[in-house]
């Protein structure tokens, strides 16, 4: 068993419990794209691209009242430790689906009828929490195209680890910990738009690690607008036209 | 496709209907918000595999079959057995199932099943090595749902749980020149837990549980949650593009917790019947 926190309450590297790793936002990174962002968060490294409103293909999965959320989350064959095979793989086409589940409540789909809006997660560096840090690229990129919102979503897991309850897990502890519970929330509107948990927690120990990982939520939230509030009125693209 | 008809537009309808009811904690069955279909299970059914359970919640049928195989470990889990759990919705079970491989409807059924039945430690797999790193058994766990009515993910969990539970293999173990030899002795797996799952919906305000694929058409959220005897939690998944407010996820695993007590004793029962022979 390994020591995940030491004597004076730190993990192993060096964070407090209640404390996330570095990150950083950066948006509009791939000019094709309606919109798009890079996001590190401890050594994840995650591109989001949308492409949207736009034609559906194939045709007969067009909806007449309201645009059609697709959304593919793959990681790089060199983003982990052991080369991942290229294919979708069972836990990719799960995490897709809540991705795609966590973000739709923010969308107001309703206003492009018979298009698809489709958004692509490409892990390039896996570390851990990489669903969560997905899905706050996503939102971002989801507002850099420009695509109507009810609210952010901006998602971080809380967990067990060494019999405490922490935030942020990166990959050992999300493997030698006890427990995780990622989820995503609405930062204005409180609403959960993902919620998974795997590994035994008490209840009160669950209910402690729900409220860390909401304020958590709350915490990179204020990162993704930043990282907004720099690229449409910041220093770097004034002038630009 | 999925195998519950969606977003069409009498669910739609039907939804509005559906709210005014459960504003009144009426349900379509007669049901209180928080009572469980009749739940029936029935372990030993097919004498082929190692282990297998029928299991109805209401109208909804599955049958789960366990086999128990040797293969080798994963190279980042030498010292633990395999488990693999699989579930496909046949085409058989619903008007709106289609064959194919699984879609991801079934996928995320069955990576949620395993994970309650992972994460609770309900098999203690570090038990289940033969040579160190390179033999192992393999548990394989498929679920064939037979016919849809909602809650799939409480009797995918319950069938899976009560066919591993009263699963039974012959004795194996390595001779000196390191081969795989079969003794009579027949046994058990290791069991160590019995997790449980509980399904809620959430439709407009009100949360309930067990929901049938009329309540499931229109709800807006899922959730489910898996509990051991010490009612820790040690599972759990939103599903559907809806969302849940702080207060009912919090609520949601309150009563999900208590059903949990009541749903064990079911599975005890159908899991100690077999044993009786």
């Amino acid at each position: 068993m390994v020591e995940l926190i030491n004597e004076k309450g730190l993990r192993i590297d060096g964070r407090g419990v209640d404390e996330l790793r570095p990150l950083r936002i950066e948006v509009g990174v791939l000019k094709n794209a309606d919109g798009s962002s890079y996001i590190e968060m401890g050594k994840n490294k995650i591109v989001a691209a949308v492409y949207g409103p736009k034609e559906v293909h194939p045709k007969h999965l067009a909806l007449p009242d309201r645009s059609v959320l697709r959304c593919r989350y793959h990681m790089a064959p060199f983003s982990v430790d052991v080369r991942k095979p290229p294919q979708p793989s069972r836990r990719e086409i799960e995490i897709s689906k809540v991705i795609r589940e966590a973000l739709e409540p923010a969308l107001i789909l309703e206003e492009y009828p018979r298009t698809a809006i489709n958004i692509y997660l490409e892990v390039l560096q896996a570390d851990g929490g990489s669903r969560c840090a997905g899905i706050t690229a996503s939102a971002v990129a989801l507002a850099d195209a420009g695509i109507s919102m009810r609210d952010m979503v901006v998602a971080c897991a809380a967990g067990k680890i060494s019999g405490q309850v922490v935030i942020d897990l990166d990959d050992t502890e999300d493997k030698e910990g006890d427990a995780d519970l990622p989820i995503a929330i609405m930062p204005n509107l409180n609403q959960v738009t993902l919620f998974q948990l795997d590994g035994i927690m008490a209840p009160e120990e669950f209910e402690k690690a729900f409220n860390m990982a909401v304020s958590a939520c709350h915490q990179i939230y204020e990162v993704q607008r930043e990282a907004l509030i720099d690229k449409y009125f910041g220093k770097g693209e004034a002038g630009e036209e | 496709m999925s195998a519950v008809k969606r977003s069409m537009v009498v669910e739609r309808l039907r939804k509005d209907q559906m709210v005014e009811l459960l504003s009144k904690e009426k349900r379509l069955d007669n049901r209180g918000l928080l009572d469980l279909r009749n739940i029936v299970i029935e372990t030993g059914v097919i004498e082929r595999a190692s282990g297998s359970a029928k299991v109805q919640v209401g109208n909804t049928q599955v049958i789960a079959g366990v086999k128990i195989e040797t293969g080798e470990p994963f190279p980042d889990t030498p010292d633990k057995g395999l488990l693999v759990v699989n579930a496909e919705v046949l085409p058989l079970a619903s008007a709106y199932a289609e064959p194919g491989p699984p879609d991801e409807d079934a996928i995320e059924l069955a990576r949620v099943v395993d994970r309650g039945v992972r994460e609770s430690k309900m098999i203690d797999l570090s038990k289940l090595i033969l040579i160190p790193g390179r033999k192992v058994h393999a548990v394989f766990v498929d679920v064939n749902v037979l016919n849809v009515d909602g809650n799939l993910f409480d009797a995918t969990s319950y069938a899976t749980v009560a066919s591993i539970a009263t699963a039974k293999m012959p004795k194996l173990f390595v001779d000196q020149n390191g081969q795989i030899k079969r003794t009579e002795e027949i046994i058990p797996l290791p069991i160590k837990s019995i997790p449980v799952s509980v399904t809620l919906a959430r439709i407009g305000d009100v949360l309930l549980v067990d929901p049938t694929s009329e309540e499931e058409a229109v709800m807006d959220a899922r959730i489910t949650l898996v509990f051991d005897e010490e009612d820790n939690v040690c599972a759990g998944q939103k599903g559907q593009p809806g969302t849940l407010n702080f207060d009912q996820v919090k609520l949601a695993a309150n009563i999900a917790k208590v059903k949990a007590r009541e749903v064990r004793k079911i599975i005890l029962g159908g899991i100690t019947k077999d044993a009786k022979g």
